[in-house]
């Protein structure tokens, strides 16, 4: 029954996958709120409402990502999230600011009211997908964690260092990587969303300008993980099992024929299909170079946290496995006819 | 500084605010539902707009219960790690399945509802609003179910250094559980009768939508007398369940400090506020009767704090003191609500006597809030009891500095955002079903 462990490596980072991959364009759209939005009461309600509908159903993968952290693999849900205390939290305030935000700013016609909101909205998007950048970065860089024995705890795997050692240049570049995707990813799915009117036109051509950008920070980015071996824990299983570059290959071409979607074929809904693959494919490409770890550690190779230290027991596996072999494809069937039902074309212009 | 205590009092900050929305989302969805039913059966409009105006405040009590809810997950991790390490086992597979079973249903069904009015079949808007309301049940199991495991912790087994899953079936089955289920479900529908019956008096009181706000209470009076039953019933059989799972618990929660057999029930008792031993005053005994409330006999023993090790002790005072009132309020509802019953018809016309609807929103919020310090303080000094301590259940890498920034930020956002919360739901309240625009104007 040990597959089942590697099972639930793969589906734990198929889920935050799935999460980057739809929050990422209400992160996106939020962050456009002072560029798109500047002119219009109009253009902003729009961007709300073009997300509106589903960034609650978005935020739950993070809650059963961080879930399914907590049933298959408890102790690296401890020790991850208690190493990475501040930031979580700040992520955490984040996404409560955020989601506040969709529902209270329309109670009231302030305009003054309606503005502090939108600042709200757009500093929490931009600060969320800068943290989950640098957090991700930090995995596959591994984090400064000693297994060591605790006072009456037996042993635990201690975080030996500070917040500002998260923030290693390659760990920011991971954010500004998260950050400009998130923008390209959100322009997108606005102009995909919208009725033909200047806001469509005007995110667009947003998409147009930042998906460049984009592609330079990543290559940029993959290079510093690869060439420069900031990540000694990504490479090894690739050079293992050469089929796995297969997904940052499939990520390369998803993330191009977003691309071509946009300057070829004035697509935007396609474009950002395929960033959601790509999103999605970029995820795994990072969490299966970590295997077997899960948290690997870059102080000490005996302190990497692996799947067979971090994991539940085979019941509670087998269990959760039924669970969420029934539960998730359901999910993802309703969840995508509700977006069908609810994705009707927003009005710009009134 | 402890950073224990200051996890603690961060943990209780996040759900202390968390159950100030938590039962109306669960009691005012089967509201809407069922007039929303009527709209579908009768075609009447009179339902729909019902369905619509209490819909609004469903919606932003909705949202705030949602962002509070993030917190609390992740709090495990960030501030009880050895918690999570030792029972995640058990614990984490219950709140893994809270989150597939119940959140994707609840989050992907209240958007088809607040987005659906006019765009998708009638009848399928209203089973949205339907799934919204099981969803919240279901929720409401499981967490329960989690919690119930820390306060009779079965169908484990003591394995190296952590707590494994022995039976899942007993788990699910956890009769501590399951009375904290029915208790807390029951609350919630009754906070929502009469939150309904409250703001419903005071358009009735100014002689607004008469019509509208007299069908609204008497619905509401319908929630309010049969849930304020089913609370003190289950209540009852919760406590007998904790006299028999939990004494320390119950010598808590009645300040018993002598185990004795036909034990009396001390109508005036005046606990210590130290963790000395005995009651600064105590009067009025009813003899046998505590042993009668715990174990339906007369004659039974009742265990008294003077059965439980010094260190193992609760602190008495605000467990007793919270469940006092949570039990006097209790039966204030029953009362309320069995005279409203009658009234129901004639209630437009009852001029002043409409305020003491008005005023009595706030009281099923504390007795909710005070049922939880009951549950979560009497159960300490353990996190799970009998099996691990809370002050060994932190996380050892967390300084008392960073939990304090922490707290301190959060205590300034859940602030900000539950006042702006309960200021906007008031307002809504207030307005009433005359402004009927679209959702996200």
């Amino acid at each position: 029954m040990e597959w089942l462990l590697d099972v639930w490596f793969v589906l734990w980072g198929v889920l935050w996958g799935v999460y980057f991959l739809l929050d990422g364009y209400d992160f996106g759209i939020s962050m456009w709120l002072p560029l798109l939005g500047a002119g219009s009461e109009r253009e902003r309600t729009a961007m709300y409402q073009a997300t509106g509908p589903f960034w609650d159903g978005n935020e739950v993968w993070l809650i059963t990502a961080g879930g399914v952290t907590f049933a298959a693999f408890p102790l690296a849900y401890a020790v991850l999230f208690s190493s990475l205390y501040t930031p979580l939290l700040i992520l955490l305030f984040c996404l409560i600011l955020r989601g506040v935000v969709y529902e209270l700013r329309f109670q009231v016609f302030n305009r003054w009211y309606r503005l502090i909101c939108d600042g709200i909205s757009f500093l929490a998007s931009l600060v969320a997908a800068l943290l989950l950048g640098v957090a991700f970065s930090n995995l596959f860089r591994g984090l400064p964690i000693q297994l060591q024995d605790v006072q009456g705890a037996g042993q635990f795997y201690m975080y030996q260092g500070n917040i500002l050692n998260l923030l290693h240049p390659y760990c920011l570049l991971g954010g500004v990587v998260f950050i400009l995707l998130f923008l390209v990813h959100g322009a997108l799915y606005l102009s995909w969303r919208v009725e033909k009117s200047e806001l469509k036109n005007k995110a667009f051509y947003m998409a147009k300008i930042t998906w460049p950008l984009f592609l330079i920070a990543f290559l940029v980015y993959v290079a510093f993980t690869f060439l420069w071996a900031f990540a000694p824990f990504l490479e090894g299983n690739y050079l293992k099992v050469p089929i796995l570059f297969a997904l940052p290959a499939l990520c390369a071409v998803l993330f191009l024929l977003s691309g071509y979607y946009i300057y070829f074929k004035n697509s935007p809904g396609r474009a950002v299909l395929a960033s959601c693959g790509g999103i999605l494919t970029f995820t795994l490409t990072g969490v299966m170079g970590m295997y077997p770890n899960l948290i690997p550690s870059r102080i000490d190779p005996a302190s990497n946290l692996t799947i067979q230290a971090g994991a539940s027991t085979i019941p509670t596996l087998t269990i959760m496995f039924c669970v969420a072999g029934v539960m998730v494809p359901v999910v993802i069937i309703y969840q995508i006819w509700a977006h069908k039902k609810l994705s009707w074309e927003v009005k710009a212009d009134y | 500084m402890d950073p224990i205590i200051l996890s603690r009092l961060q943990f209780a900050l996040a759900t202390i605010v968390h159950f100030f929305f938590v039962p109306l989302t669960i009691g005012l969805s089967l509201f809407i539902a069922i007039m929303e039913t009527r709209y579908v059966r009768t075609g009447d409009e009179k339902f729909k707009i019902q369905a619509k105006f209490w819909g609004k405040i469903f919606l932003i009590n909705f949202v705030l219960g949602v962002v509070t809810g993030i917190a609390l997950e992740f709090q495990f991790g960030t501030n009880w790690a050895l918690y999570s390490k030792y029972v995640g086992d058990i614990f984490g597979s219950l709140l893994a399945i809270e989150a597939t079973l119940a959140f994707f249903l609840e989050s992907t069904f209240i958007a088809v509802w607040a987005f659906g009015w006019e765009k998708i079949p009638k009848k399928l808007h209203c089973a949205a609003i339907w799934l919204v309301f099981f969803a919240g049940t279901i929720s409401a199991l499981w967490i329960l179910l989690a919690n119930g495991f820390m306060q009779h912790p079965v169908g484990y087994e003591h394995v190296g250094d952590r707590y494994i899953l022995k039976s899942f079936t007993e788990v699910l089955t956890n009769t501590y559980g399951w009375h904290m289920y029915l208790h807390t479900v029951c609350g919630a529908f009754l906070l929502t009768g009469f939150l309904v019956m409250g703001i419903s008096a005071w358009h009735l009181y100014f002689g607004q939508n008469k019509e509208f706000f007299h069908a609204s209470f008497k619905l509401a009076s319908c929630f309010a007398l049969c849930f304020s039953i089913l609370s003190v019933i289950v209540g009852h059989q919760l406590g007998q369940v904790t006299a028999k799972y939990q004494p320390s618990k119950l010598a808590a929660m009645e300040s018993v400090w002598v185990t004795e057999e036909n034990s009396p029930m001390y109508l005036i008792v005046i606990p210590k506020f130290t963790s000395e031993e005995g009651n600064l005053v105590q009067a009025l005994p009813l003899p046998g009767v505590l042993s009668f409330l715990t174990t339906n006999s007369f004659s039974q023993t009742v265990t008294g704090m003077d059965q439980i090790k010094p260190d193992e002790r609760p602190l008495v005072w605000p467990v007793f003191y919270s469940f006092r009132i949570m039990a006097t309020l209790g039966f204030l509802f029953l009362a309320v609500a069995v005279v409203t019953i009658f009234l129901r018809r004639i209630v437009p016309t009852l001029g002043w006597g409409l305020w003491v609807y008005i005023l009595l929103i706030p009281l099923p919020y504390i007795t909710m809030q005070l049922g939880w310090i009951v549950t979560e303080m009497g159960r300490q000094p353990w996190i799970v009891y009998k099996l691990l301590k809370t002050a060994d259940a932190g996380s050892p890498p967390v300084d008392w500095y960073q939990v304090l920034i922490t707290l301190l930020v959060m205590a300034a956002i859940y602030a900000l955002i539950s006042i702006t919360g309960f200021v906007m739901m008031i307002r809504t309240a207030l307005k009433g079903p005359q402004d009927m625009t679209e959702h996200y104007a």
